[in-house]
């Protein structure tokens, strides 16, 4: 007797797999993460977006958490699949904290392992739709990494993911130097971030940074950015050309 | 990042637009952003494309389709006038780009908002959306954006608005679709369109009011790091 449909897909081709789930497209999404060495540590900055296909549907997301005492990461993609990244760091950290002996997990070794579980996820087919950015300061060493889905890690002096990637980090090999100050630091950043802002679909006007030393961790409240319209050539685009944008 | 990124993606106006008519004319509104897949082309588009004196069209959709059907319309429109001997009526205008609409129905991909004053009829909007449909209408929206906008008109459309009251509702609500749209952003632009004339405006981003969950723009967190009130960093 056979009351309820099977759970199983009808496609019993795929044998071993038939049961197993993947990942195939993101639901809902942040976008671009860019962070820089300053001369304390590591600013990163990332709007507070969740996008739902075009639809900019939340837009109070927190997309840079602390880890540890050390770190600080920043995430890109899926928000759910980086919700679930942060319960594995959680259980990462705590185990950490039991052996009770003085050390702690440093930034180099987080994205050590972050590293290797978005690449074991990727060869399984079954990706954490995420681009990652981890930075943090352990004895005076500075550190700052990146992830993606896929498993493509590397540091750098500077990194971002997604559009930051092409719009941020030109500015950044043009602008960036060593030991940069704070404030050097947050308006380089800013300047990365307005770019975004204006040539990004999916950002949106409401961003965090924050910032990591010796001492911790730091993220800033929520703020705005203000925009510039005021160019002559905006106000009447299409006086010279009748029909053109 | 998406593993399937279009990398080829045509130059499509997301948008947001809307026509309004009121007791005198017609108030057309539209947003300024126009991309490519997921990048801003353009953020300060003019989408208020000229017909005629008296006639204007909100374009959405793809931009080369768009741009391609008002530049035969005003072509088509020009010479209509000629021999006509007076200003060519909104009837007129929107019928021509049904036409082309329609009978290119398998190719194009533009929905369109004609708005426009004539001395038989006075103020007129005529939505054209996909396929070629022409529907006189009160007031219209179209473009990606004008789904967040159903409900807002809704409520909020009333018969016999003042020029001013329909300018405001316009901005208002092109205003809330960028909010919350992807595919709209930038700067409003609207055309008010009575028996007197023509008038452009232009309402950049930093001027439109906010919405839920945003906030006032600011030059820089380091000045919001050196007022001594409330604690701006927080663990």
């Amino acid at each position: 007797m056979n009351f309820m449909a099977s759970k199983q897909p009808e496609n019993s081709l795929l044998g071993p797999e038939a049961d197993s789930q993947r990942t195939l497209y993101p639901y809902v999404t942040g976008t671009s993460v860019v962070a820089l060495k300053y001369k304390d540590g590591i600013l990163m900055a990332a709007d507070m977006g969740g996008s739902y296909g075009s639809t900019l549907r939340y837009k109070s997301v927190e997309r840079m958490k602390p880890i540890g005492k050390h770190s600080l990461l920043g995430a890109s993609g899926e928000i759910s699949d980086f919700q679930e990244i942060l319960r594995y760091l959680d259980e990462l950290i705590l185990y950490d904290n039991m052996w009770d002996d003085g050390n702690s997990l440093g930034p180099k070794e987080v994205h050590n392992y972050l590293t290797r579980v978005m690449y074991n996820r990727r060869n399984k087919f079954n990706p954490l739709w995420n681009s990652l950015v981890l930075g943090g300061v352990k004895n005076g060493q500075k550190y700052l990494g990146t992830v993606s889905m896929i498993g493509v890690n590397f540091e750098d002096n500077h990194v971002a993911t997604g559009f930051g990637n092409h719009l941020a980090r030109p500015i950044l090999r043009e602008e960036w130097h060593q030991n940069l100050s704070f404030e050097d630091g947050v308006r380089l950043l800013e300047k990365c971030m307005r770019v975004l802002l204006y040539r990004d679909r999916s950002a949106v006007n409401k961003l965090q940074i924050a910032k990591i030393t010796e001492e911790g961790v730091t993220i800033s409240q929520p703020y705005s950015l203000k925009t510039y319209w005021d160019f002559s050539a905006f106000a009447n685009p299409a006086q010279g050309a009748v029909g053109s944008w | 990042m998406d593993l399937n990124m279009n990398v080829n993606p045509p130059h499509s106006m997301g948008t947001t637009i809307i026509g309004v008519t009121y007791n005198g004319g017609v108030v057309l509104g539209a947003d300024s952003r126009t991309s490519t897949g997921m990048y801003v082309a353009n953020r300060a588009s003019d989408k208020i494309t000229q017909l005629t004196d008296n006639v204007y069209v909100c374009r959405s959709g793809s931009a080369a389709d768009s741009q391609i059907v008002s530049d035969y319309v005003r072509y088509f429109l020009h010479q209509h006038t000629i021999q006509l001997g007076q200003p060519a009526t909104v009837k007129v205008a929107a019928n021509l780009i049904r036409l082309l609409s329609y009978n290119n129905k398998n190719m194009l991909q533009t929905g369109l908002i004609v708005g426009g004053w004539d001395k038989y009829e006075g103020g007129k909007i005529y939505g054209i959306p996909l396929g070629g449909t022409l529907i006189e209408q009160p007031f219209a929206i179209g473009g990606s954006g004008s789904s967040y906008l159903y409900g807002f008109f809704d409520q909020a459309w009333k018969e016999g608005m003042t020029k001013d009251e329909a300018e405001q509702l316009v901005v208002k609500a092109v205003s809330l679709a960028i909010a919350r749209d992807g595919a709209s952003g930038g700067v409003v632009r609207t055309v008010i369109i009575n028996s007197e004339g023509v008038t452009r405006n232009f309402y950049p981003g930093d001027k439109l009011p906010l919405w839920h969950e945003e906030l006032e723009p600011q030059n820089s967190l380091l000045d919001m790091l050196n007022v001594p009130s409330p604690e701006p960093m927080n663990i």
